[in-house]
């Protein structure tokens, strides 16, 4: 399976560059060529990876780990400026990006930490650790490499941490503030018809209030007092509609005071009851408020401009097909006119000509989806899912809890890299450069992705020794 | 298993995977299923379709002499992008015989993205154009010395006489209306915008190819898509080969030269028309190229009007001419016969008087040989008063309504609209109703509407109408429409008249002693047998117009002439010189009365008629 996503996306690569004067798919001046002198270094570091012994990775995973971070940090020295990102290093003939091989290790870090045989997720403190591990690196590619998509990955851990234990909320706390950070951002400016105040900041705290009496009602075990809050929030706002007809009302001001009193109400019961859990609930809601109103600030200031105007362009606040949005805009194009059937193989008029630029690279799909049509793309996902579901049930038949926390760290890199990608390219997230694993031109991804897919073969061949 | 109670996590991780793939592909049906404007955004972005024009069809006249062709001519496309560091400018400029600041300020318009929106530094952008080969030899001899720079051939409409310019017309680039209509047209265009190159506008352009070709993201050409399949040869437009005599109508120009007026000659037997002047004219050679615009204005805002092509559109009253027609209507219609006497002067001759000295009574023939106005009053009057004037007017009226379909059978008062000749009026023989309407059905009499008799009054022709009537009568009862295109696509119709043919002998006669006899002896040629008739036509604006139609020779007639000198005074001193030259120009080839020649052509009637 990884032969053929490999061997299938090197052709695609040749699919991309070729530009109707090429004539060999071999010729190493090329990128096809390059990608397939990679591949077959890919495939004996795979063997060799296979022929060391698997407690070797146990023994150098947290060596490995700190060489990786000194490396990290020595990098942006070593390295040459690429638009604008400070992660290459120059080895003669080659460019090595050392991100790409730091999923690898702190996949192995982390599962090392995390299969220790006394470790548990029980309280927040279990938590630091983990978190270390991934955001210590996830910073220094970020702040001192300017790599803004290869620390986004380290996200993916999140889904590792949650199979171990790690409270679902979590995950709903990331998707929420997702939610709303677009919703702020993206109504923010819009001003409500009736009173003043803005769309975004009513809708933002209109969930905020449905989510708290929620938790208030579930914890506490009042179903009967949720309808009294519920009817009584709804009142409040008939209340000053009414008084709207007179005065002009802050309906936004109003609303994070109901979030506030709802807050306080909770905290209050909260320690009478003494479930101190719902503190948790109550703090990261007035979190949330102070969240919200900081969204705009986040959003203007410590974004970077061209962050910005890729956020706004994909929440169609700003069209601009020739400037940020040129990108996008062509892929879909490309995609599109590839209807059902595609336009076969190195027949695409779009990516031939290059009119989608890094096609070969982070927008390599575009050139599945303009060949090989719908039915080709589809396949090509279809394939990605089997391959990720593929690697979660290896996970789940190991009896060793290191390299079960490790093959889903592999999984989810892989499903992190496959959402944000193809997201990307079919213009549903904002453009984050990161590659689709295996298809995406450029030896250090593949050898990235070759190392944490065949350490994991390894380990999981090392399933049965550890029996016997 | 040690963290069993979270066994069931992996479904969820599972899950979140399955939706984020079916998000996906659900996003990838819209793209590549539903939405169907990718499709020809991908084709804008990807493929350039590259028009090859035809060249246009050449123009003959009736001998096969070569009168519009089209002639090359340059441009000089840059690529910026390929111009290098070392290029000499002060060189290129110097090829071109520009300065600096000229060339400053051309770089300047190109890059100009306001101006020129399809500006790219990869692909050719027009530096100048319209260029004569005069102008590009000596950057030819050195273009390998400014890399970037191309040569661009074109065509342009160019002339081999200076003649003919409204017949021929001109060639503009299309406005609003052409693409509206055709879509075989783009912008910037060019086709036929008057006279022949407009009428056969379909047949002169050809049809267009076009060359798909495809290019990459900076506009550089990259081959031909789908290997051609697309592609279209042009197809090079029709010949026309016309009927004009160039001969002729060169002559005619000559000899019309600064006096306002028009010359009109056909071929009886076919209606081919075999030269079509109007004066003031211009050379067509102005309204090509980078010059037409401001020529055209130029042309437009001159007093003299020059680009009203006279010959078809301005009218006239015929005066004497119009006794032929008189002549033949009351003959066929029982007012006279060739016999009828009538006297020049006396009661019954009032109120209208004899300008000649002839003697009296006369017959028809010498009526109209000495145009004698009291002659044709006398016989208009008895023959609308034929039947009296009835209760009411009727009878009268009725006549009258005769009288007037009869003249309109020669072809007056209406177009011809079964030929290729743009830009007609219709001239006027005024109905009953115009009458009725002015003094009231029983308020007007044969005297009332006298100037009719002798062609003054209500009733206007022009100098194409004029040329008919005399084919008319050189047919003796019939005439094909006048046409311009040898090889006649147009349905071309025989008109027969209702008048019988010993009446046009007798006409004939008349006006072939008027040749011999009459106003037009002074100019007859001894060997041509020629027929005529003269016309001085009273103007209330200035000196009377000059008239003459005629045709030669009278037993078979080879051509028929009309000539009409504005402002010049009798129609014999002025136009009948004119239309005889023309005949002998025709019929022996050449004109052998030089003096007379040369005294016409130079005399200038009229100060502000220019010559282009």
């Amino acid at each position: 399976m990884f032969l053929m996503l490999a061997v299938f996306g090197w052709l695609n690569i040749y699919g991309a560059s070729y530009t109707f004067d090429q004539t060999s798919i071999f010729d190493f001046s090329n990128r096809a060529g390059k990608q397939f002198v990679w591949l077959l270094g890919s495939l004996v570091m795979g063997g060799i990876l296979l022929l060391i012994d698997y407690k070797t990775y146990d023994i150098l995973a947290y060596i490995a780990y700190g060489a990786m971070l000194l490396l990290l940090l020595a990098t942006p020295f070593l390295a040459r400026d690429i638009k604008g990102s400070m992660s290459w290093i120059s080895l003669g003939p080659v460019s090595l990006q050392p991100a790409e091989f730091a999923k690898c290790i702190v996949a192995l870090a982390v599962a090392k930490y995390m299969g220790r045989y006394e470790y548990k997720i029980k309280s927040w403190r279990d938590m630091i650790v983990p978190f270390a591990l991934i955001g210590i690196p996830a910073l220094i590619i970020m702040v001192l490499q300017k790599e803004t998509g290869s620390a986004l990955v380290f996200a993916a851990f999140l889904l590792v941490f949650y199979r171990q234990g790690m409270s679902g909320y979590v995950l709903w706390m990331g998707v929420a503030a997702v939610a709303l950070f677009i919703i702020s951002i993206r109504f923010g400016g819009v001003a409500l018809p009736l009173g003043t105040g803005s769309v975004g900041m009513l809708t933002c705290m209109l969930i905020l209030t449905a989510v708290e009496i929620y938790f208030i009602c579930k914890e506490h075990y009042m179903r009967w007092q949720g309808l009294i809050l519920t009817g009584s929030v709804v009142a409040l706002y008939g209340i000053c509609l009414i008084i709207n007809i007179w005065f002009k009302m802050p309906f936004d001001w109003i609303a994070v005071g109901i979030v506030v009193a709802l807050v306080i109400y909770n905290i209050v019961i909260s320690l009478i009851w003494r479930k101190y859990m719902l503190l948790i609930v109550a703090f990261f809601t007035l979190f949330c408020i102070g969240y919200t109103h900081a969204c705009d600030f986040v959003f203007n200031k410590v974004l970077q401009p061209h962050q910005r105007i890729r956020i706004e362009v994909l929440l169609g606040m700003k069209e601009d097909p020739a400037g940020a949005g040129y990108n996008v805009n062509q892929a879909r194009i490309a995609i599109g006119s590839g209807r059902f059937f595609g336009k076969g193989y190195l027949n695409g008029t779009q990516t031939k000509l290059q009119f989608v630029p890094e096609q070969d690279t982070d927008f390599i799909f575009c050139t599945v989806g303009e060949e090989w049509g719908f039915v080709g793309s589809i396949g090509v996902l279809l394939l990605y899912l089997c391959f990720i579901l593929r690697l979660i049930f290896i996970a789940e038949r190991q009896r060793n809890v290191t390299t079960r926390i490790y093959a889903y760290a592999v999984a989810s890199i892989f499903l992190f890299h496959l959402m944000i990608n193809v997201g990307m390219v079919l213009g549903l997230l904002p453009v984050i450069g990161i590659p689709l694993p295996f298809f995406s031109y450029g030896g250090s991804s593949l050898w990235g992705f070759t190392l944490l897919l065949f350490i994991l073969l390894r380990l999981d061949a090392a399933r049965m020794e550890q029996l016997n | 298993m040690i963290n069993d109670k979270y066994y069931n996590r992996r479904y969820v991780i599972s899950g979140i995977a399955v939706v984020i793939v079916l998000t996906y592909i659900i996003r990838l049906f819209y793209l590549q299923i539903i939405d169907q404007s990718t499709k020809d955004q991908a084709d804008n972005n990807a493929l350039v379709k590259q028009t090859i024009y035809p060249s246009r069809g050449l123009i003959y006249d009736r001998n096969g002499e070569l009168l519009v062709f089209n002639q090359p001519i340059y441009e000089i496309t840059m690529t910026m992008r390929d111009m290098g560091k070392e290029w000499d400018t002060l060189a290129f400029c110097q090829c071109l015989q520009i300065d600096r600041e000229e060339f400053n300020e051309r770089i300047a318009e190109i890059k100009d993205r306001r101006k020129n929106k399809g500006y790219s530094t990869w692909t050719p952008q027009v530096f100048m154009s319209q260029l004569k080969k005069e102008d590009i030899a000596t950057l030819q001899e050195s273009l390998f010395l400014f890399p970037g720079v191309h040569i661009q051939k074109r065509t342009l409409r160019d002339y081999t006489y200076n003649a003919a310019a409204h017949v021929l017309g001109s060639v503009g680039e299309v406005n609003q209306n052409d693409l509206d209509h055709d879509s075989c047209y783009a912008r910037g265009d060019y086709s036929g915008r008057d006279g022949l190159e407009r009428t056969y506008e379909k047949q002169l352009r050809g049809a267009k190819g076009v060359e798909v070709l495809m290019r990459d993201v900076r506009g550089r050409i990259k081959g031909s898509y789908q290997d051609g399949e697309l592609d279209r040869t042009a197809v090079a437009g029709t010949d026309l080969h016309t009927t004009l005599d160039i001969r002729l109508q060169l002559l005619a120009e000559e000899l019309l030269a600064g006096k306002i007026g028009s010359a009109v000659a056909i071929e009886p037997k076919t209606g081919e028309i075999l030269a079509l002047v109007s004066n003031p004219a211009w050379n067509p050679k102005v309204l090509v190229g980078k010059e037409r615009s401001k020529n055209y204005n130029t042309l437009l805002h001159d007093p003299t009007k020059p680009l009203m092509n006279r010959a078809t559109q301005a009218m006239y009253p015929p005066g004497s001419t119009f006794k032929t027609i008189q002549s033949l209507v009351c003959l066929e219609q029982g007012a006279i016969t060739p016999n009828t006497l009538y006297p020049c002067s006396g009661p019954g001759s009032s109120p209208i008087k004899c300008t000649h000295h002839h003697g009296s009574p006369v017959a028809l023939d010498r009526a109209i040989e000495q145009s004698c106005n009291p002659y044709f009053w006398c016989a208009f009057r008895d023959l609308l008063q034929k039947d009296g004037y009835g209760k009411d007017n009727k009878d009268f009226r009725h006549r009258y309504e005769l009288w007037r379909n009869a003249v309109m059978s020669f072809g007056l008062g209406q177009k011809f609209t079964d030929t290729d000749l743009n830009e007609q009026s219709s001239g006027s023989i005024p109905s009953t109703k115009l009458f009725d309407k002015f003094y009231g059905e029983t308020g007007w009499k044969a005297i009332t509407i006298r100037s009719l008799s002798i062609g003054q009054g209500e009733i206007l022709v022009t100098p194409l109408q004029l040329a008919n009537q005399a084919a008319t009568i050189a047919n003796e009862g019939y005439y094909i429409t006048p046409h311009l295109n040898k090889h006649d696509s147009m349905r071309i119709h025989r008109h027969n008249l209702d008048i019988q043919k010993r009446h046009f002998e007798v006409v004939k006669e008349g006006m072939n002693r008027v040749m011999v006899y009459g106003t037009g002896r002074h100019y007859a040629v001894d060997s041509l047998h020629m027929a005529g008739k003269t016309g001085t036509v009273q103007n209330p604006h200035g000196r009377d117009h000059a008239i003459f139609i005629g045709f030669a020779p009278v037993e078979d007639p080879q051509i028929a002439v009309a000539v009409v000198v504005e402002n010049a005074g009798f129609g014999a001193t002025w136009a009948c010189p004119v239309a005889t030259m023309m005949i002998e120009q025709y019929l022996t080839g050449e004109v052998k009365r030089k003096d007379l020649r040369k005294r016409i052509g130079s005399t200038v009637l009229n100060e502000s008629v220019k010559k282009w």
